[in-house]
């Protein structure tokens, strides 16, 4: 690929990706009233959204190879009870983290 | 002035999370870049334009094989269909912040949207200032350390392995305090249950647009059977 081509596919790239962040915004601009439709998937999405970025974070995890899943299993849990007990984000994300990453280059590694 | 420093106070510990995390990935993102024979400069460009990390990592094959750029559009729009979720999520919230919009939309990763959407800001915080802020920072975090890993890649030695897991467990947090605000806990268990069933089905490359489909469906099937906002906006 030449850099010119190397630049048009970036390009293209870029276009497709702002489009999917701009496409809502553009066809429901401020000045207009918003359907009661996209109000009401507007206030339930984000709650099906974070669900299916968990799950988009986590889908290379083999539960068939590898470690089956466990150690993702295991931190997992534990930021949950974290998160239950102390309902620190910040102390649940780097307690969670810290001990997966324990995890996976000790027990699994 | 006083605002914008208020905001960025209110901002910056939030993103802290996607300060190590971002750093990682766009790490290891300049690593392979570089480690495939492109100079430094594309991956710091790439990162600053798409500012998607998984995309910036399907762009490498494509610069990598022939050239189509009309498949590579329509796969930037696919590998990216959920920002389309985000858009309408904001659209409400993101209303009257200016000209700082059009750069909240461009900068709207999944990490921005999850915090902003998320986020309990005080009534004394200028909203749009902490929005902007969230975004700014979490690109700077990117782009850094997309240009560390393509100037250093090779120096960098210390066992970073597992430190992706910041993503996951970030998006975890926010769920589960979602999960604990409301009683209702369709929206959010639908959202879990959907992917995990389209992963099962579609595998790890095909779920998501799968998934995106099946939950708006279910959210317009029992529209009238689901209540959403706080249990006071229901009531009232």
């Amino acid at each position: 690929m030449t850099v010119t081509q190397s630049i048009l596919t970036i390009a293209a790239v870029v276009l497709g990706t702002v489009a999917t962040r701009f496409l809502p915004f553009l066809l429901f601009p401020d000045s207009r009233e918003l359907p009661p439709f996209i109000r009401y998937l507007g206030k339930i999405l984000p709650y099906a959204v974070m669900g299916l970025l968990v799950v988009y974070s986590l889908k290379d995890v083999s539960l068939f190879s590898g470690s089956h899943g466990i150690p993702e299993a295991i931190a997992l849990l534990c930021i949950t009870a974290l998160h239950l007990w102390k309902k620190s984000m910040l102390l649940s994300i780097a307690g969670g983290t810290i001990f997966y990453m324990f995890l996976v280059q000790t027990i699994f590694g | 002035m006083h605002a914008k420093q208020k905001a960025f106070r209110a901002a910056f510990p939030l993103t802290l999370p996607i300060l190590a995390g971002f750093l990682f990935l766009g790490c290891s993102y300049g690593v392979l870049m570089v480690s495939k024979g492109f100079s430094i400069w594309y991956p710091i460009f790439m990162a600053t334009f798409i500012f998607a990390g998984s995309m910036e990592f399907v762009t490498v094959h494509l610069l990598l094989s022939a050239f189509q750029p009309l498949s590579a559009f329509f796969l930037a729009l696919m590998v990216n269909a959920r920002h389309l979720f985000y858009g309408i999520s904001m659209l409400e919230t993101y209303r009257g912040t200016g000209r700082k919009k059009w750069y909240l939309i461009f900068g709207m990763c999944d990490e921005s949207f999850s915090i902003n959407f998320s986020a309990k800001i005080s009534e004394d915080v200028d909203k749009g200032w902490f929005y902007f802020f969230v975004t700014l920072l979490n690109q700077i975090y990117w782009v850094g350390g997309t240009a560390l890993g393509a100037v250093l890649g090779s120096f960098i030695t210390i066992s970073t392995k597992g430190i992706e897991f910041v993503m996951t467990a970030l998006f975890t947090v926010i769920f589960l305090d979602q999960w604990m605000e409301t009683k209702r806990h369709i929206p959010s268990a639908i959202g879990i249950l959907f992917s995990v069933l389209c992963l099962a089905l579609f595998g790890a490359e095909h779920f998501m647009l799968p998934a995106m489909a099946a939950i708006v469906l279910f959210f317009a099937l029992f529209r009238n059977k689901l209540p959403v906002g706080s249990e006071q906006e229901v009531q009232s």
